[in-house]
């Protein structure tokens, strides 16, 4: 609601919002330009000079190439991406199976179960970090992939989710089938699971970005050059490749590109699905 | 049959059913159980127990009872490990609370291309902190781009050692922190706003009551529990952050950026102090459980806004 009353003012007023915009887009979307045109400069061109060129002449993508001369980077974009994906499909099945005795079935300990579930959202994972690791090892799943994908398989917050996005499914279609014949299994895959599908989309999204961006976790149980992630990747070439700017920011924009290209189609659900869960708890 | 012979048939099958039925509810939760249980609930407890003992690895654990504990009192960094958590914490609160805030007020205007703006401050918060930790710490360099463009407007006449300079690191790391962050709260601050009853603003407004005075006594008391859940939310994350200094500082300079996270990473995984790690996790944790219980009682007593 404007604050000046006359046309005038009011389009001062437009402008200086305008202004506004654009100077924080510039503060927010300004070190990723500063990384993208680092990572198109070619070997001799300083990336660091006074004044500071903003413009790569001429762009190159020789430093992506470049990338390679470091480790199998290729590698660690699958290990990454295989990860992932693992986890989303961990967490979209057995979150939604746990969630959906949660909501529909009635049985002893159901309740309980639930805050439980819910308390286990308190504890931070850094303090779980350390048996969570000797677990691991013990297993023997170090350096493994099972070691990266089976301890995020399950998220609380996820079962949380799906619980709620159950709960508004109306019960009508649940007794048709019922009547129909159809087993709990049956009512859980074709009915529940379809119509909860924006809320899995979401779920399907954070569960992707949190174990592609995932640090700490990996960083603690992969050792091998060949099973490392992309984000612990880039931390070795911050450490080991000192100066050569250039191919960390290309591994750096290749590590972000596939997240920006997932969020560009999902936007949507992504801001949805983020408030739907903050606001009610 | 008999009547009762029938009945006791059915009965039965009754409870067969029900049984049955127990027993498809907790294959469902199977899966979740196991894993959280195994990856979540027990090393819970096996962090607190570990806490107890001198495990580092190279033996096994033997218990020590207080001792982990005692020389947390006496370690220097630890102190300064928990001083540089508050700290940091203090700053990054209300940071990320109020500029959360002024982005969401700002975009939520219905004008041409807002959906760009959101995007683009929503950016950061989507990036791994592997990257935006190394794109501020190249920003921050004596000869990166934040000392040069400062150099070339005429505001310094040498370059700030952003990141090497003991009082300042940990307030460098603070604004990264809190530039990757605000786009999440804008987000949560935007679903608040956006479901406010417009009457009571339009109300004000034909009391005659300007802009700055609607936004202070009509929208922010509206937006109690969304500021509340923003407030606690930054406060959990604050005492948790890693990925920044690990990336950025590593605890340095003179252990200036170390916080109760990191330390816990360096003694457990950098010196092998298991037992000792665990002491601290067990600290910060406690930390965090105070932290949720204000949760809980401050978002109790703002949930009902009564109109």
């Amino acid at each position: 609601m404007p604050v000046l009353s006359t046309a005038r003012g009011r389009t001062l007023e437009n402008v200086a919002c305008y202004v506004l915009l654009i100077l924080l887009a510039l503060v927010f979307l300004g070190p990723f330009y500063w990384l993208v045109i680092t990572a198109l400069k070619g070997p001799g061109q300083n990336v660091f000079s006074y004044p500071p060129q903003l413009y790569p002449k001429p762009p190159t993508l020789v430093s992506f190439f470049e990338l390679w001369q470091v480790g199998p980077f290729h590698r660690y974009i699958l290990n990454s991406t295989f990860a992932a994906t693992m986890v989303v499909v961990g967490n979209a099945l057995f979150c939604s199976m746990a969630a959906y005795p949660l909501a529909r079935m009635r049985f002893p300990g159901r309740d309980p179960i639930f805050y439980l579930i819910l308390a286990t959202l308190i504890i931070p994972f850094e303090v779980t970090l350390i048996p969570s690791f000797l677990v691991v090892s013990r297993l023997h799943w170090v350096d493994t992939f099972p070691a990266l994908i089976v301890p995020a398989a399950v998220s609380p917050f996820g079962i949380f989710l799906m619980r709620q996005a159950f709960l508004t499914i109306p019960y009508e279609l649940e007794e048709a089938a019922r009547i129909d014949g159809a087993t709990e299994f049956g009512i859980y895959a074709q009915i529940m699971v379809p119509l909860a599908a924006p809320s899995l989309a979401a779920l399907a999204i954070f569960g992707f970005v949190a174990e592609w961006n995932s640090l700490l976790w990996p960083v603690v149980v992969l050792k091998s050059q060949e099973m490392q992630t992309l984000p612990v990747a880039i931390t070795f070439l911050d450490s080991n490749f000192y100066g050569g700017w250039r191919q960390i920011a290309a591994g750096s924009v290749l590590s972000i590109l596939p997240i920006l290209v997932v969020f560009a189609f999902a936007q949507r659900y992504f801001m949805e699905g983020l408030t739907a869960g903050a606001i009610k708890g | 049959m008999e009547a009762t012979q029938v009945i006791g048939t059915r009965a039965r099958a009754r409870r067969w059913r029900s049984l049955r039925k127990i027993g498809i509810a907790y294959l469902f939760l199977l899966p979740a159980f196991v894993i959280l249980g195994t990856f979540l609930v027990y090393p819970l407890f096996a962090s607190i127990w570990y806490s107890f003992t001198d495990y580092n690895v190279v033996h096994a654990a033997r218990f020590v009872g207080l001792a982990n504990y005692q020389k947390l009192l006496s370690d220097d960094v630890f102190k300064t490990a928990f001083r540089n958590t508050l700290v940091y914490s203090v700053g990054v609160i209300p940071g990320c609370t109020i500029l959360g805030l002024l982005l969401a007020l700002l975009v939520n205007q219905p004008m041409k291309g807002i959906t760009f703006f959101r995007i683009a401050y929503y950016m950061p918060v989507i990036t791994s902190i592997v990257v935006v930790g190394i794109v501020w710490k190249w920003m921050y360099f004596e000869d990166g781009i934040i000392n040069s463009m400062l150099r070339g407007l005429s505001l310094i006449a040498k370059p700030i050692p952003f990141l090497s300079s003991p009082s300042i690191a940990l307030y460098a790391i603070m604004a990264v922190t809190i530039w990757k962050a605000a786009g999440y709260y804008m987000v949560l601050y935007l679903a608040g706003l956006q479901s406010l009853p417009r009457e009571l603003d339009e109300a004000a407004m034909i009391d005659g009551a300007n802009r700055l005075q609607r936004l202070w006594n009509v929208t922010v008391p509206l937006l109690r529990p969304t500021i509340a859940l923003v407030v606690v939310l930054a406060s959990i994350g604050a005492m948790k952050v890693f990925g920044e200094i690990y990336v950025m500082t590593s605890g340095g300079p003179a252990d200036r950026t170390t916080t109760l996270v990191y330390y816990v990473y360096k003694q457990a995984f950098v010196f092998l102090s298991m037992g000792y790690a665990s002491s601290i996790a067990v600290v910060l944790f406690l930390f965090l459980i105070v932290l949720s219980v204000l949760n809980i009682k401050v978002s109790e007593r703002g949930g009902t806004v009564n109109y």
